[in-house]
Parts: C-alpha cells; structure tokens; sequence
C-alpha cells in the first residue's frame, strides 16, 4: 500500500502536497473502503446466511421473505436497528456505556489491515502480521469488559467477567497453535506465511505434519472461544444472562455489537485460511494478467474463508453450550498441554527436516480425504437411516 | 496414573469423535426437506380445506332454513347468539329481524348447532376471524327480514331443498348428542346401499 502511494507521489500524481498529508488520507480511504466496501456487508450478509444455515439443520425454511430469497433481511434489520430508541440506563456509567461498543468494533475492524485478500490486495502487509492480529484482537476484551461493567447490572457484568476469563485463557493456546507455523515460515507476516504454502492441499500447513494437523483444531477451537461463538457463547448465554454484556444495549449500539460478533467470523476464518489452508494461493498457470490473478487469488481466498464461516454456523446449530467449569478445563487441561507437545513436536520435525517431509505431506493430505470420505459416508448413513424427503436445491 | 492418563486419551478421543458425529447428523439435515408450512400465503391447499370434517370454525347460519325457533340462543352458554323473531300480525308468519352471532365472544363449543332442527347454524371450517374492532366482529346474518322457515314433509322447493338436505346431513354427522358417527362408517353406510 505504500509502495503504491509513494509510486503515485514520485509520478507527482499529488502536485506538491507533503507526503504525510498524502499518507493520512490514504489511510482513511483504505479504511473507508474496507469498511464500508467489505465488512459491513460481509457481517451483515452472514447474518442472514447464519439464520438460513440453522433453519435448514431445523427442517425449517428462515426469512425469505424481504427481496429475493430474503436477501435484503439484513439491511431491513440493520435500518430497522438504526432507527429504534437508544436506552441508556439511569444507573449506568454514561460514558463508558457509550465507549464501549466502538472499542469492541475497533479491536475488530483493526484486525482487517493485517488480513490479506490478495497477493496485492493487503492493507499493510506487516512483519509482525500475525501477532499484530491477536493482539488487536485481544482489545475487543476489553470493550466487552466496559460494555458489562458500566452497564451497572449484574447480567452484563457477569458476561463481560466471563468473557474476560474465556479469552484470556484461550489466548494461550491460540497462541501457542500459531507458534508452529511461524517455526516452519520463520516469518510473523501474513502474505509471508500463504507464499510459504501452494495451492494445493498437500502443500497447505494443514497436513504439513501431524502436529499441525492437531494444531488448527485447537486453534479453530480458541478463537470460536475468543469469538464468543458456540460452544462457548457463555458470556452472552441467552438462558443464563438474558444478552450477557449487551443486555442494556439498544438501537445502533446494539447494532455495533452484533456487527462484530458475526464480522469476527470472517476474520477467525481468514486467520485459520491464511496459517493453515493456503490463503490466497491459487494455481499460477491459470492467468498472468496481474488483475485477473489478483480477483483469482480474491475468490480463492474468500471461498475457503466462507467455507469456515458457514462451518462455524454449523457447529452453532450443532453443539450445546457447555458449562464454565468444563470451559476451563478444556482449555488449560486439554488445549494447553496439547498446544505446547505440537510446539515442540512441531520445532524438532522443522529440526529435523528444515523443509519439511514431502512423504508424510502428501500422507496426511491422503489421510485428511479419508476423513472427509469417511464423513460423507456417515451423512449418508444418517440420511439413510432417517429416510427424510431431500430438497438439495438452498432455495425456498 | 496410567489409567487417568487413559482416560485423559479417552476423553480426547470421545469428544472428537461425537462431534464428528454429530456434524454428521446435522449436515445430512442441510438436504433434507424443509417442514415449514409458508401460512397463509403460499401453501399448496388452503389450510381451510385441509382441516378435519369435525373442526368447530366460526359459525355460519342459513336462513334460508331457520325456522326461527330461538333453540341455539337457548343452548348459548355465553349468548353470544342474539335473535329477533316477531310474528307478522297481518300473514301470521314468524318473521327473522335479527340474527346475531359475536364471534368475539363465541368460544366453538357448537352446542347450538346441536339442537338445531334443520341444521341452518353450523360450524365452517373458516377460522380467519381477526379484525380491527370488536363491534365488527359480531355477524350480522339478517340483512333484510325475511319469513323463518316451516318445516314440512317433503321438499319440494329447488332452492331450498339442497340447502336441507345438507344441515340435515351435518345434523346426522356432527352435531348429534352423540357425537354423531365415526368418521368411517358413512363409508361402509355408502358401500351397504
């Protein structure tokens, strides 16, 4: 991105103007159309996919009403959101009560400068990429622990204590997940980590070795918890809290709210694509004109990142909440240990073969299709046994 | 320690493998049918038509068989049925002024249809009853007087005569102190003639 600014500077695109003014609003524009162009739509999109992807695993059809197929429900949310009272309670500290919801969506939408879409489309292609995402990341904790605590009631309080608890415990073995990629890379910075990996599976870090393997489930596993996401949705339990740390939220507060928790989907996605499945790799023969790659690369990127997405609603519409206790010991009995022997499993093997063992690559890719097929055999064992009618067709 | 650190495994082993399963059962549910019944406007059937002989919808009165003999106002347990029936001082015919039906208060218990001569009040299966005010929930079913029915041998008269013929049928089939017969005798009632 800068390169690019100072390339249009040196061609005197900007007459005389200083170079910091030229970066500033580049800056603002970036952010603008980032904003504006992917991630508004992209959160509010996934919130009707979301409710169409449950109500299909419910035997039920979800909006379908508002445009075609009910495509426009989002905006007719989001408007409807935008218009409605703001409440703030009389007892609640004003300030942070109104703080609150902007440095939740701040941690958020900071998270989009290190995320690549393309080999070219990145807004700052840092060298600290990654760490630089989890820590940005990690901010949304402490809007979380605002929005609870000046919300002065012991609903959202005991939300945003849980969800405090929960993403500083997950942090650890998220942490220590990313570890093993960056021995293999050797590099912290996004577009650094897809360019070590191919387009193909059996040159994604995914099947890279067993540790790895065991790696991205954990850190899949820590950032649904870091997401608030279900199984681990405690902190705004709807049986247990009312809305946790949003129950005093109302209108477009509210709207702020939600805006990240369904927007943090993509970017758990994109985190977990770009480690693990490749990112943006697609295969070079297919085109050389550098915008047509680029939109190739953009398409490869956000159909695996998707693919993560609706997982993650499908895992909603499947597992149970679970309890605090086994939240806890999930991570530091399980995760924790199991995070730390793929480390240094992870550290020898880069050791040992520096860059990597082609036979146990191309064994676990074999092995990962085994899982699939075995999988698909035991859907089609369930929809056997059930005899249900199909409709294979996502319409209604 | 051996056996917890089994257990440790198993543990493991248990959670992957039930969450694979259940992923499982939940993705053959993306291409299963969906069950929803799009009311009221798009199903396939009215929802009307679909509804069992026996279902007790808002009430319907042909007058063209009320023999104006006040039996459901009577039988009412609320009175929501109102009737003015006056006899004519000149033709010395009962004549229907008012016939009255509040569905707001009316609760479908149907035991005015029961004693109900020749079936004219009789449940429908029309069950759409809301509205914007009370006063327009009431059913006015009288628009202009007109002569109560008398009930005689034999019908002769072509308009009538279908009209009969079918309260009697539901008198016979619903709204006996009995409960009229089962749904499946008519049948064998049909194949016997």
């Amino acid at each position: 991105m800068q390169d690019f600014l100072d390339g249009l500077i040196e061609q005197g695109t900007f007459g005389h103007a200083p170079a910091q003014v030229v970066y500033a609003i580049g800056i603002v524009a970036v952010a603008a159309i980032v904003i504006f162009g992917f991630v508004l739509n992209v959160a509010g999109v996934t919130t009707f996919i979301e409710r169409r992807v449950w109500a299909r695993i419910q035997s039920r059809i979800g909006p379908n009403r508002v445009g075609p197929q009910g495509i426009l429900q989002w905006l007719a949310d989001g408007i409807k959101l935008l218009m409605k009272e703001e409440v703030i309670p009389a007892q609640a500290d004003p300030r942070l009560f109104k703080l609150a919801p902007y440095v939740v969506t701040m941690g958020f939408v900071a998270a989009f400068v290190a995320i690549p879409f393309s080999s070219a489309l990145v807004a700052a292609d840092l060298n600290v990429g990654i760490l630089y995402i989890t820590a940005v990341t990690s901010l949304v904790v402490v809007g979380i622990l605002m929005a609870g605590w000046a919300s002065n009631n012991k609903w959202s309080l005991i939300g945003g204590i849980r969800a405090a608890a929960q993403i500083v415990s997950y942090e650890i073995p998220a942490a220590l997940s990313i570890f093993p990629i960056v021995l293999i890379t050797g590099t912290l910075s996004t577009q650094g980590i897809i360019r070590a990996q191919g387009w193909a599976p059996w040159s994604w870090f995914l099947f890279y070795n067993p540790f790895t393997f065991v790696a991205f489930w954990i850190l899949f596993t820590a950032l649904l918890a870091e997401g608030n996401r279900t199984p681990f949705d405690l902190p705004e339990a709807e049986s247990e809290l009312v809305a946790g740390f949003v129950t005093e939220y109302s209108g477009a507060r509210y709207l702020f709210f939600f805006l990240v928790e369904w927007g943090n989907l993509y970017v758990i996605s994109a985190v977990l694509v770009t480690l693990f499945l490749g990112g943006w790799q697609v295969p070079f023969a297919l085109s050389d004109h550098p915008v047509v790659r680029n939109l190739l690369q953009f398409l490869t990127f956000f159909a695996k990142a998707y693919f993560g997405v609706i997982l993650m609603m499908w895992i909603r519409a499947t597992l149970p909440r679970i309890r605090v206790d086994q939240l806890m010991s999930t991570c530091w009995k399980y995760l924790v240990p199991i995070a730390f022997a793929n480390f240094v499993g992870t550290a020898v093997w880069v050791a040992i073969w520096p860059n990597g063992n082609r036979p146990v690559w191309y064994l676990m890719t074999a092995g990962g299709f085994a899982l699939l097929g075995y999988f698909f055999y035991r859907v089609g064992f369930h929809l056997r046994r059930s005899g249900a009618q199909l409709l294979l067709s996502p319409f209604s | 320690m051996a056996t917890s650190f089994a257990t440790y495994l198993r543990n493991i082993f248990d959670t992957a493998a039930t969450v694979f399963e259940g992923m499982a059962v939940t993705c053959s549910h993306f291409v299963r049918r969906p069950s929803t019944v799009q009311y009221p406007d798009r199903t396939a059937v009215r929802v009307q038509d679909t509804l069992p002989f026996r279902y007790r919808g808002i009430l319907e009165v042909d007058l063209e068989i009320c023999t104006g003999c006040l039996a459901c106002e009577r039988a009412c347990p609320i009175d929501c049925i109102v009737i003015d029936a006056p006899k004519d001082k000149q033709t010395r015919q009962m004549l229907l002024t008012r016939f009255d039906i509040d569905i707001a208060k009316c609760m479908y218990c149907g035991l005015c249809s029961e004693p109900c001569p020749t079936g004219a009040i009789h449940h429908t299966p029309e069950f759409e009853g809301a509205d914007f005010s009370l006063e327009s929930m009431v059913r006015r079913y009288v628009k202009e007087p007109v002569a109560a029915y008398k009930p005689k041998k034999v019908e002769t008269d072509p308009v009538v005569a279908p009209i009969l013929e079918r309260g009697m049928r539901y008198l016979e089939e619903f709204a006996s102190p009995d409960g009229g017969p089962t749904p499946a005798e008519p049948d064998e009632a049909e194949s016997a003639a």
